[in-house]
């Protein structure tokens, strides 16, 4: 693999990043939320693979991995969250939960 | 290989794009799913077909079969009917097939191109991988395998209904 190459991936994860920020920032679906940090923790593997892919090492695809468990349980937990707050409020909204309960 | 990459990589950005401005939920989610494969298709240009394997059996299959098992329990009846006989227009799902139709032709591209590489791979193979996982990462995979207990805990935790709870305050 060429260096070029090296940096134009990390340019296309850079991208799905800023995506999956945007998407976090401009939509108020909890869903859709959660969907836009998905993206986000896959472009931050993208860039360990292609960094593990310039040097010729398979410690990329080892945080890869790490990442995918992390990705795994944090996907569990939200989705139930979400479920809780569907119940709760009736609506996935995110602006509709913006009072504690203190 | 390289025009392998940039087509992979516009799709990705096409499909993730498709995610964020998609004002229907469902419709996102497919777009995401090509999205994860576009990336399956860009780890495996880049030398990485166990990540690439990963990401479609974890990303692309587990992962969204969580967030559609989600969207259906979510999925109030009455107006789902009429919902969904305005979401089958074809329009609707011509984009994410297109776009799954060049993922499709450039992995059988790359397949036709070098089966050898398809089998073995250039680096990272999975032995490689699994040397390391189960060697200086050996903490690493404690942890991650703390956090995925932690993780199973804390969503049957939420996961129970208000009667449930109700029920076992009432027996304390």
């Amino acid at each position: 693999m060429s260096v070029v190459l090296m940096q134009h991936a990390l340019f296309l994860a850079m991208v799905l990043f800023a995506l999956g920020t945007i998407g976090v920032l401009m939509r108020r679906n909890l869903i859709v939320m959660l969907m836009s940090v998905e993206i986000m923790l896959n472009a931050a593997g993208l860039a360990f693979i292609a960094a593990g892919s310039r040097w010729g090492q398979a410690d990329g695809q080892v945080m890869f991995i790490l990442i995918l468990a992390l990705a795994a349980a944090e996907v569990a937990v939200g989705l139930a969250l979400i479920l809780r707050l569907y119940q709760r409020l009736g609506t996935l909204d995110a602006d509709a939960a913006d009072k504690m309960r203190g | 290989m390289t025009i392998a990459f940039y087509i992979a990589a516009a799709v990705a950005v096409v499909a993730t794009a498709l995610v964020i401005i998609n004002l229907n939920v469902v419709h996102a989610l497919l777009c995401l799913v090509i999205s994860f494969l576009a990336v399956a298709i860009v780890f495996y240009v880049l030398g990485a077909p166990f990540a690439a394997a990963l990401e479609v059996i974890v990303y692309a299959g587990a992962i969204m079969v969580l967030f559609v098992f989600v969207l259906i329990m979510l999925n109030t009846g009455g107006a789902a009917i009429q919902q969904e006989r305005h979401w089958l227009t074809p329009w609707i799902w011509v984009g994410p097939v297109g776009l799954a139709a060049i993922l499709l032709g450039e992995f059988v591209y790359l397949l036709w191109r070098n089966p050898v590489a398809a089998a073995s791979g250039a680096l990272g193979e999975p032995r490689q991988v699994g040397a390391l996982l189960f060697g200086p990462y050996l903490l690493a995979v404690e942890l991650a395998s703390m956090l995925l207990l932690a993780g199973l805990v804390g969503a049957y935790h939420l996961g129970r209904t208000d009667r449930q709870a109700a029920d076992e305050r009432g027996r304390m």
